[in-house]
This record gives structure tokens, sequence and C-alpha cells, in this order.
């Protein structure tokens, strides 16, 4: 990696505390959800995060993001440290630095219109308003295979896959360098799956995007990432590019998880089986 | 050559009256399932396989749904049988795994009583007690640690996966002939995963027990499957054997489910191969072939419905429901490049 | 456990500080209020105000005089103004006229409360359903003070089924202590009649959907063993908050207007009777009376409920 990281993430650490007490609560142990991550990415580049569910995944992203106060250590965006920035702070960071979450069906305001969502960002950060709003929003809209007249729609009327697009339309509403996308894809069904993944990848081509990408698929995350990183309670066992770590971990936890991914081809799953009974 | 079927479902048919309409979700299901053998059902969601397998205990019973077709299990058949004959068929003949194991058990009552309460509900005269350690047996049979101590626990003491274990558990207790398991491992991390699949084959080797295993995962299907139905807007559109349907798919949807996945021990394709557009509302099917708005090959007779029949006359058991034929498609198979396996060495 | 309780011990005292402090507040804000004025009567002199003042501590600061007067609560040396009697005891003694009317209102309605939410659940969509749920909402839109009215002319005046006004001890003679709280037991219980009943069908329409309900059936349960030991119970659980929310309110206000249009000569009458006559140690009396049960009762309701839910009660002593 040549090139001045877009995003550089050291020893990252979070800890939520357990309090207990009898009257007045006293913190008696922490939950170590991450626990010293240390990772960057260069412009352009895709790094995948990979891991269990309760492996820290999310709340590493939200700490990168600081909408959580990461416990301690340095998260640098374009070399700036913005771990521990205020909201005032953070706010001319935000248009660069954008989340797409896994339940669209949970993250869009019900009672909000498509337009209105996705217009949301440019309005508030005063980038357009009125009839260039407007166009800005069909625009983004057309640009991730939604059709101009889902401008007056309500997130209801939509499919899951569908309502990911307009995830997806929101978070590039201000034109960010970094987009983090949280399992986007693992409640769709397989081949809107790869109709979402696939739609990542052409706007990371067309707009130069970053992409900290997260799923518990390690299929799907070799497929986008140039880089993965693997998780396992908050720590990060092992990071590699997409084929070194898929095609030779290193990391017990690692081969593990990999040898549990079923293999979609009966004959190899079948070799694999009779591999691992005659060995066991 | 083959044993008698223990399940053999003809023409199923399920609609349910809704404000839109009648909506169809099952439209002319026929498979079969013999001892020992595993039919695993693959679709996207909403494609209606949760309601033929719930169709087939009896849980879709109501005031507006509309079932035809049969169902026959040793010779009874489910769907005309009276609320009594399936009640006491449940749980005791036909078993059922759900998908989600945080929410499938009662949370205020204690693992080993729900299991109890299922023995008790067929078996007069057993106790609280003896149903108890026939828990805690079968707690051990699949692999739960420290049976004896943790039968008294409640649902949310127990992790995702140890609670699916529970879960299997329970189905197992009156030693079924047939398990019905919808999405088992759909909620689980993948080596929870490999772990309940490796049970459930365990199950099928050591018991003969027939099992119809309910997933969207063409990679779970891999892995246990001896049977395949595809099934696409509540319509069957391909059955065949496991390797049938991944070496020599006949269905369009079915190349394109297998072009999407993502293989872990192949160089990465550019693109994922995608099925464009979304599955059809059930309230608004269209005319025809219901593939055929997504369909890359849709040809002059796909505006009207493909009978579901075999096209190879030396593979009578795999059958699809396509109008391309069978030299067409292993043209277009080529063409399309991608059906997630090397086309069959012809 | 004990922690639990311990928490739940502390917030209470809490609570009735808060209280209180707010009736005194109150009770000294408002205009007009000058009590020593008001124990001198109509001719009375600046001496005999002063003197008043100085006796009964009226001229000390406000929180001394809080202090005093909460002292006096607990030790039982409050009195009242005009007759100058202890309240404490007046309270103790009205106590069985207010318990008789809450309980005996509470099981009603819990009783019929929970039949006729159950039926209705059953029944969900059926004539039975549409029939209770009439009358659910008719209960719960008549205001007490025109059922009283009502009840009173036909069934005391009219037919004379029932006897008018009065509470008779139960030691006195059990049939009169029952014919004489009917018609209030029930003109306090209509309401949450209706309420619980809805409250319970709703729930039960909800658990209904749970997974776990199709489990149970999918186990060859029947029917009437998947309603009753999975789609009741655990609606049942929320329940039982509501019920310690109620049985509190009603216990300490709620049965006040009841009292006063029946002439039971219970708490709340006597609250009345003293906010009337701009009494304040009456009133203190009553108010911590009933903050007390309020905050009593809903302690009880969340052991209970940590009981009834496992979820919360292994929840609390598992990590610990
Ligand atoms: N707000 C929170 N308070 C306490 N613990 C939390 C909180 N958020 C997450 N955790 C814990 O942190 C761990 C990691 O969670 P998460 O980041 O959501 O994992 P993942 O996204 O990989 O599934 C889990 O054990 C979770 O219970
Ligand atoms: N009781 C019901 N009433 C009306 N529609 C139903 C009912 N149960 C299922 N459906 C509909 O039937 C279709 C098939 O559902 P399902 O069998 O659950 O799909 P899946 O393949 O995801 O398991 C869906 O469109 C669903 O909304
Ligand atoms: S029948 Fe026609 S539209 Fe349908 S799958 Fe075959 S080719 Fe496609
Ligand atoms: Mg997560
Ligand atoms: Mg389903």
């Amino acid at each position: 990696m040549s090139a001045e990281p877009l995003l550089e993430v050291t020893d990252l650490v979070k800890h939520f505390p357990i309090k207990r007490g009898i009257l007045v609560d006293r913190v008696v142990d922490q939950v170590r959800a991450v626990d010293g991550i240390s990772f960057s990415v260069a412009p352009g580049q895709t790094l995948g995060l990979v891991g269990e569910s309760g492996s820290g995944k999310s709340t590493a992203c939200r700490a990168i993001l600081n909408l959580i106060k990461p416990t301690s250590g340095s998260v640098r965006f374009e070399g700036e440290e913005i771990a521990g920035l205020g909201r005032r702070q953070m706010r001319p960071l935000r248009r660069q630095m954008q989340m797409i979450f896994q339940d669209p069906y949970a993250s869009l305001n019900p009672r909000k219109r498509i337009g209105q969502i996705v217009g949301d960002p440019l309005r508030r950060q005063g980038v357009a308003s009125g009839g260039e709003l407007k166009r800005r929003v069909q625009e983004l809209l057309d640009r991730v295979g939604l059709a101009p007249e889902h401008y007056n729609r309500f997130p209801h009327e939509f499919s899951g896959g569908q309502r990911q697009r307009i995830g997806i339309a929101r978070a590039l509403a201000l034109q960010p360098k970094l987009v983090i996308a949280d399992e986007p894809v693992s409640a769709l069904d397989v081949s809107i799956q790869a109709q979402i993944v696939n739609l990542l990848d052409d706007l990371q081509d067309e707009f130069g995007l970053t992409y900290v990408f997260v799923a518990h698929d390690i299929g799907v995350v070799r497929h986008i990432s140039d880089r993965i990183a693997v998780m396992h309670d908050g720590k990060i066992v092992e990071e590699g590019t997409a084929d070194q770590v898929c095609e030779h971990p290193t990391d017990a936890y690692t081969k593990k998880l990999l040898a549990a991914v079923p293999i979609a081809d009966p004959r190899e799953s079948r070799a694999r089986r009779e591999g691992a009974t005659s060995a066991g | 050559m083959s044993p008698a079927p223990l399940l053999s479902v003809k023409g199923l048919r399920v609609g349910f009256s809704t404000e839109g309409g009648l909506l169809q979700a099952v439209d002319d299901v026929s498979f079969e399932v013999r001892p020992g053998e595993v039919v695993a059902i693959v679709g996207e969601s909403g494609s209606g396989k949760s309601v033929t397998a719930q169709t087939i205990m009896g849980l879709t019973r109501s005031k507006n749904a509309r079932i035809e077709g049969t169902a026959e299990f040793e010779g009874m058949d489910l769907i005309e049988a009276s609320d009594a004959e399936l009640r006491r068929l449940r749980g005791d003949r036909v078993a059922m795994v759900f998908q989600d194991p945080m929410t499938s058990f009662n949370p205020v009552y204690r693992l080993g009583a729900q299991i109890g309460e299922a023995i008790r509900a067929h078996r007069d005269g057993v106790s609280k007690s003896e149903a108890r350690a026939r828990a805690v047996e079968l707690f051990e049979a699949v692999g739960i640690p420290n049976a004896e101590g943790r039968v008294d626990d409640y649902p949310h003491e127990f992790s995702g996966g140890m609670r699916q274990r529970a879960m299997i558990a329970m189905a197992l207790a009156l030693e079924p002939d047939l398990l019905i398991a919808d999405e088992p491992t759909t909620a689980l991390d993948v080596t929870i995963q490999a772990q309940i699949l490796e049970l459930l084959r365990e199950l099928n080797r050591k018991r003969n027990l027939a099992t119809i295993l309910i997933t969207h995962d063409l990679g779970v299907v891999a892995e246990i499957a001896d049977r395949v139905l595809v099934m696409y807007a509540g319509r069957v559109v391909e059955q065949g054997t496991l390797d049938q349907i991944f070496f020599d798919p006949q269905h369009p949807y079915t190349w394109g489910l297998l072009g999407s996945l993502t293989r872990l021990d192949k160089p990465r394709p550019v693109r994922l191969p995608q099925i464009s557009g979304a599955p059809p509302s059930l309230l608004a099917l269209p005319e025809g072939c219901s593939f055929r708005p997504r369909c890359p090959h849709e040809f002059g007779p796909c505006i009207d419905l493909p009978p579901l029949q075999a096209r190879l006359r030396d593979e009578p058991g795999h059958c699809d429901r396509c109008w391309l034929s069978p030299e067409a498609k292993k043209e277009k198979r080529q063409v399309a490049g991608q059906i997630g396996l090397e086309a069959p060495t012809p | 456990m004990a922690r639990f309780v311990i928490r739940r011990l502390a917030g209470m005292i809490a609570v009735l500080f808060a209280v209180s402090v707010i009736v005194f507040v109150i009770f000294n804000v408002v205009p007009n209020t000058n009590p020593a004025q008001l124990l001198a009567g109509k001719n009375s002199t600046p001496v005999l105000v002063k003197s008043i003042e100085e006796e009964w501590g009226f001229d000390n600061s406000l929180p001394e005089q809080y202090l005093t007067m909460m002292k006096k609560i607990f030790t039982g040396e409050l009195t009242s103004y005009k007759p100058r009697i202890s309240v404490d005891e007046q309270i103790i003694e009205r106590i069985p006229a207010t318990f008789s009317l809450s309980i005996g209102a509470a099981i009603i309605w819990l009783f019929f409360g929970l039949l006729l939410g159950y039926l209705s659940a059953l029944r969900a969509g059926g004539w039975l359903d549409r029939f209770l749920t009439g009358f659910a909402i008719a209960g719960i839109s008549i205001p007490v003070f025109l059922i009283a009215p009502v009840l009173l002319y036909f069934l005391t005046y009219k037919l004379e089924i029932f006897p008018n006004a009065q509470y008779v001890p139960l030691t006195e003679n059990p049939s009169e202590w029952l014919s004489h709280l009917i018609l209030p037991w029930v003109t306090l219980a209509i309401l949450s009649i209706g309420f619980y009943s809805r409250v319970l069908r709703s729930n039960m329409l909800d658990v209904m959907n749970e997974d776990y309900v199709r489990t149970a059936r999918a186990k060859g349960l029947s029917e009437r063993r998947v309603m009753s030991r999975h789609v009741l119970r655990n609606s049942l659980v929320p329940i039982v908050t509501l019920f310690g929310l109620d049985f509190g309110a009603t216990i300490a206000g709620t049965a006040i207007i009841t009292e006063y249009l029946y002439s039971l000569n219970g708490i709340g009458l006597y609250a009345i009777e003293a906010v009337q006559k701009f009494e304040l140690p009456p009133v203190m009396g009553v108010t911590i009376y009933g903050a007390f049960f309020v905050v009593f009762v809903n302690a009880l309701v969340d052991i209970a409920y940590a009981y009834l839910d496992p979820r919360v009660r292994l929840g609390e002593s598992g990590a610990s």
C-alpha cells in the first residue's frame, strides 16, 4: 500500500461497563466489545470485516464513525485524528463518512417519503434545496436503480432489496469518501444480495469510494474486499489480502470459520466430509 | 428400487383470502419423501416454503385459508384428516423445527418442562419425572453438554446454537418418522450451522429419519440434501436429485440461484452473476411463466404457464417448469457462463 | 433478590418524600389559608391568632414545620385542627371501609375482566367478541358519577333490592356488609372490567402470533392447553403490572369518588372533608398513606413480575 491511507485505526478499544450495586451502581466489569483493533484502508479500496455475531463488528463501525465514544485508541481520517471529537467538530466530517445499515426496514423513517429520506442529508448540510434538491435526489435514485417516480413513495411500499438501495442513495447523497456498510446484504435473499453487492462495486468504481464492508458471510466479503480482517471476541485475529486470508489462512480461528462455510458443490462437500471423517 | 414413500404430497395448493384478494401462497406442489431421505426445499423468501411445510403439519388451517390437494402420510391424508387425528400425529410421528431458536420456545417455562409437555401430550401415564429423564437423554443425544444440569434452564439461558439443539431434541422426543426443519440454521453463525447440519446428518443415518429441510442457502443444500425442490412464487419450478440440480440444472431460475453463489474454493468472478428484478407479488403474478419478467431467455411460448414435467427421457425424476428444450437449455446455460459449477462433461 | 428489594425500598422512600413535600408546599402556597386564622374563627383577634400560631408552630420556617409534621405522622401525634383528634387514628378507623371497597372491587374486576377478555380473544371476530367489545367500551366510557346515581335510583329507590349508604363492618354483620357493598363494588369495578378485558384480549391476540405458540401446536398439544398454558399464561404477565398500578391507585384515590357517592365512611370521604375545611394535617396523613400504598403495591408487583418472567428474575441474579 503506497498511498496515504484514508482511514487509519490504531488500537481502537470500546468497552461497555457492566454496572452493579445496591444503591449506587458501580462498574464491576467490562464487555470488551472492541478490544484494541488496528487496520488501515487506502483510498478507493475495500476492507472486509468478518466475524461471528457478537464479535464486535458493529461496535467497531460505530466507534470508527464516532457514533459512540471510543474508550481509547486513535481513528485517523485523511491523517486527521477524529476519535473523541465533539458533535460540532464532527459535523463537517460527517459529509465525508457515511454508514449503511443491515436492516433496511428499521433504518428508514416509515413516515417520511423517499425523496425526503434521501434529500435530508443534502438539506441539512445546506448543499441543495428546492428544485435543485429534487433533481439531485432523482439522480441518486436513478443511480441506485430506483425510478424517479419512487420519489413520493413511503418505505413500506418497497421490497427489502429496494429499501437497501434507498439506504445506499441516502449514504451517497453527500458524496462521501468513506462508506461503512454494516451487514448491508445479510437480511436479503441470495439473488438480491448479488444485485446489491454489484451495485456497491459499481458505485465504488464510479465515485472512487472507500468501503469498510462488514458481514458474517465470508463468501460475500471475499468477493467485494481487497483486504479482509477477521474479528473474534473484539480482536482482529488475522488480516491480509482477500485471497490470502481465504486461501491460506494462518490463524486457527480463521481456519475454523472457513471450514464451517458450506461449499455449494455436492462433490466438494462430500469429499470434505469424507476427508474429515477419515481424518477424525 | 427405493422404499415406498413415507410422505406423498400431490397437487398441494394453499390460498389465503387477504384484503388484496386471494393470495395463492402454494400452487400445485407435489413431492415424495422416503424414509431416511433428506428433501430440501429452496427458494427466496415468500416463495411458499414455510406454508408448504406448515400445511403438511396442519398448522395453516384457518377460516381464510383454502387448502387443496393431498398429503398422504402412511395411508392417512393429512389434508383431509380431522384436527384431532392431526394433533395425534404432530410432535409424535411428524415433528417440526423452526427457524428462530430465540423465539420458538416459550420464555416462561423451563426447557425440560417444554420437552416433557410434548412427551406427555402423546404418552398417557408418563410421569413428569420420567419425561424429565427422557429430556436429559435427548439433550445428551443432541450434544448439549452437562445435560442433567441444563435441562431445567430457561430458554434465555441458552445460546442460539444450544437452543436450536434443544429444539431438535424436542422434535426427536417421540422418535418421529418425519422431521420438518424450517430454516433451522438461518439464524445461526456458520460454525454453529456446521454443527447443526452434522447433527441432522447423523440423525438421518442412525435413525433413518426422513427430513424435509427448508432453506434458502444452496450451500446448506449441497451439504445435506438427497433431493431438491426449487420453489418460485408458490410453485415448484424444478425438482431432482442433488446432483441433477447442481450439475444439470434445467430452469433459468435455478441457474440464477447457482450463479449468484459466492464460492470460497473458486477464483472470484469480476462481477457476481445476478438475477435482475425481484420476485413478483403473489397477488399480481405475471401471466404464463412466473419467472418471465426476470428471465433473460424468455421467448414466445413463455406467455403460457409451463407444466412441471420431465424433459430428459432417461431422468424421469428430474422435472422443471420451463418451455426451453433440453438442447436450448444446455446452450443457454453455457452462454450464461456461470451456473455455479462447471458444466457437466458431455 | 435482596438487592432488588432494597432498591425498591429506597425508591419508595424517595417517592414518599417527594409527594409529601409537594402536598405541603401546595397547601402553604395557596393563598388565604392561614390555618391560625382558620382556627381562631370568625371573631378572631390578632392576639388570639398570634397565640395559636405559636402553639401550633405556624410561625416557624416552612422546613421546620414540614419536619415536625412528618415526625408527628410517624409517631401518631398528628392531630387535625378542629376537632383536635389524631389523624392516624382517624385513618386507621376508616381503613376497613376503604379496603373492603377496593379489595372487593379489585377481585370483581380481575375476575370478570380476565374472563371476558379470554372469551373475547378465543372468539375474536365472532359475534360474542363483538358483543363483549361493545360492553367493554360502554364500561370504559360511562363515568362513575353517572353509574352510581343510576344504580342507586333503580336498584335502591325503585326496586329496593340494595340498601342505601353507610358502611357496615364485616365483623358486625357479614351479610349487611356484603349487601351494602355490592353497588359500590360494581360501580368501582365496571370501568376496569371493560379495560382489563380489552387489554387481555389484545395481549392474547399478540401472543397467539408468537413463534412459541406455533411450536406448542406443532408438539400436538390440545387447543385448550395451547390457549391456557401458552397463550393465557404469557398474556397475563403484563397484566400484573397494570393491576398493581390500578390497585394502588384505587386504594389511594380512585375509591374516593365511590366512597363519596355512596357515603361510605372510608379514607376518601375523610380526605374530601379535610380538603373542604383546608385542614393540612389530615390531607398530609392521607397523602402519605396513599403514596405509601401506591409505592408499596408497585414494589410487590415488581417482585411478582420477576417471579412470573424468568428473564427478569435471572437477568438480575444471574450476573451477580
Ligand atoms: N450498548 C451496549 N452495551 C453493552 N454491550 C454491548 C452494547 N453494544 C454491543 N454490546 C456487546 O458488545 C459485543 C459486540 O457486539 P456487536 O458489535 O454488536 O457485534 P457484531 O456486530 O459483531 O455482531 C456483544 O457482546 C454485545 O453484547
Ligand atoms: N396466514 C397467512 N395469510 C396470508 N398470507 C400468508 C399467510 N401465511 C403466509 N402467507 C403468505 O404466503 C407467502 C409465502 O410465505 P412463506 O411460505 O412463509 O414463504 P417462505 O418461502 O419465505 O417460507 C408469503 O407471501 C406470505 O406473505
Ligand atoms: S418458461 Fe420462458 S420465461 Fe420461464 S423460465 Fe423458461 S425461458 Fe424463462
Ligand atoms: Mg452487528
Ligand atoms: Mg419461511
